[in-house]
């Protein structure tokens, strides 16, 4: 890397205030969530000290799209942060849930391991290059968050999914500040 | 040892307003027996039933939701105890039918068919547990067990199923979503 590209990687920001602003600008009640190494630091935590987000600690990805589905029966939105392995370990569920019966499941996932500066298609890591060949196989519009610049791409994302009753993958590929 | 089909008939007499998750085998079988719209059958990812009802319990928190799940279902989500425990919605019941095996998917034995469901829920932090293997004390008690504070928790020890023809395009249908979901944005 050289310096040119050095400095402007290091202007590149992901602002987990902004991204939690978003959400809520979405209509987002509830965070349903594993903990991932990705988006820990700048959206678990201050979404857990958040008094207008509920927080849903569950123990495994998948219970996610089964708790987002009956939540939009009550119209309540809910949205999923979880890590890219959570993603592949709930394949099924989000097959037969968000695909199948054609529910609103919103997952915002963290890409463990993803080279900032690249496009997720481009990564070294194989867990990551493979996500969005599996969300396009699937059905499943996705968008890639890596700058605040990008942060435009939630709102919309998040109102269509539940217009549409369908699923959305928000792919967040550096760590939010 | 209780007939599944026998609890489903008594819990009927139970049930009005609550949402009634269903998973697989029992599924069919409440079906069958009570056909309504605040059934919500959750086939196609096997285990997710409890987790489906934990939505639906923290969506709407003034109303009861009984999930009917099967044992092997849980069998794949018992994390799902311990979510449930944590978020402690007041207004869920969770029946686990016992039979030991995976009726859906040719009766094979669970590989511990003697789990104590009872006693993990105990352990993952559920407000209420109870264990039924007599269908006097289950008829005696299912009243309050549906109208504690929950999360409740009952095991229902019953015995492997007459035949049920395995068909879920009705249980599948999109109308039948459709209509839970109008049904539950009413106030």
């Amino acid at each position: 890397m050289d310096a040119a590209t050095t400095t402007k990687a290091e202007q590149v920001t992901l602002t987990g205030t902004k991204i939690i602003t978003a959400i809520k600008q979405s209509g987002v009640e509830f965070i349903l969530a594993v903990p991932d190494i990705v988006t820990s630091k700048g959206l678990l935590f201050p979404i857990a000290a958040d008094k207008e987000l509920r927080l849903v600690r569950v123990c495994k990805e998948d219970e996610c799209v089964g708790i987002a589905s009956g939540l939009s029966y009550c119209d309540k939105r809910a949205l999923i942060l979880i890590q890219y392995t959570g993603f592949l370990d709930s394949l099924n569920a989000i097959r037969a849930v968000a695909v199948e019966y054609k529910q609103p499941i919103v997952m915002m996932v963290g890409l463990l391991g993803h080279e900032p500066d690249r496009q997720p298609a481009e990564s070294g890591r194989y867990g990551v290059r493979i996500i969005e060949p599996i969300c396009d196989a699937m059905g499943i519009p996705h968008h890639f968050l890596s700058q605040d610049a990008d942060l435009s791409k939630i709102k919309p994302a998040i109102d269509k999914a539940y217009a549409e009753s369908s699923p959305v993958a928000l792919l967040v590929g550096r760590r939010p500040s | 040892m209780m007939n599944r089909d026998a609890c489903f008939e008594i819990l009927k007499r139970h049930i009005t307003d609550e949402v009634v998750v269903a998973s697989y085998s029992g599924a069919l079988e409440w079906n069958d027996l009570n056909p309504r719209t605040l059934n919500y059958f959750s086939i196609g990812a096997m285990g997710l039933g409890s987790s489906h009802a934990l939505g639906l319990a923290l969506g709407r928190p003034d109303r009861r939701i009984v999930v009917l799940d099967g044992d092997g279902s849980l069998l794949m989500n018992l994390g799902s105890l311990v979510s449930i425990a944590a978020a402690a919605p007041k207004n869920l019941v969770h029946f686990v039918c016992h039979n030991e095996c995976y009726e859906a998917n040719g009766g094979h034995p669970l590989p511990n068919p003697k789990v104590d469901f009872a006693g993990l829920a105990r352990s993952a932090g559920y407000a209420q547990v109870h264990d039924f293997a007599e269908l006097r004390s289950f008829e005696q008690q299912v009243g309050h067990v549906l109208t504690q504070s929950g999360p409740v928790f009952a095991t229902l020890h019953v015995q492997k199923n007459r035949p049920l023809v395995y068909k879920y395009d009705d249980l599948n249908k999109a109308s039948r979503r459709v209509a839970l979901k109008a049904a539950l944005q009413q106030p």
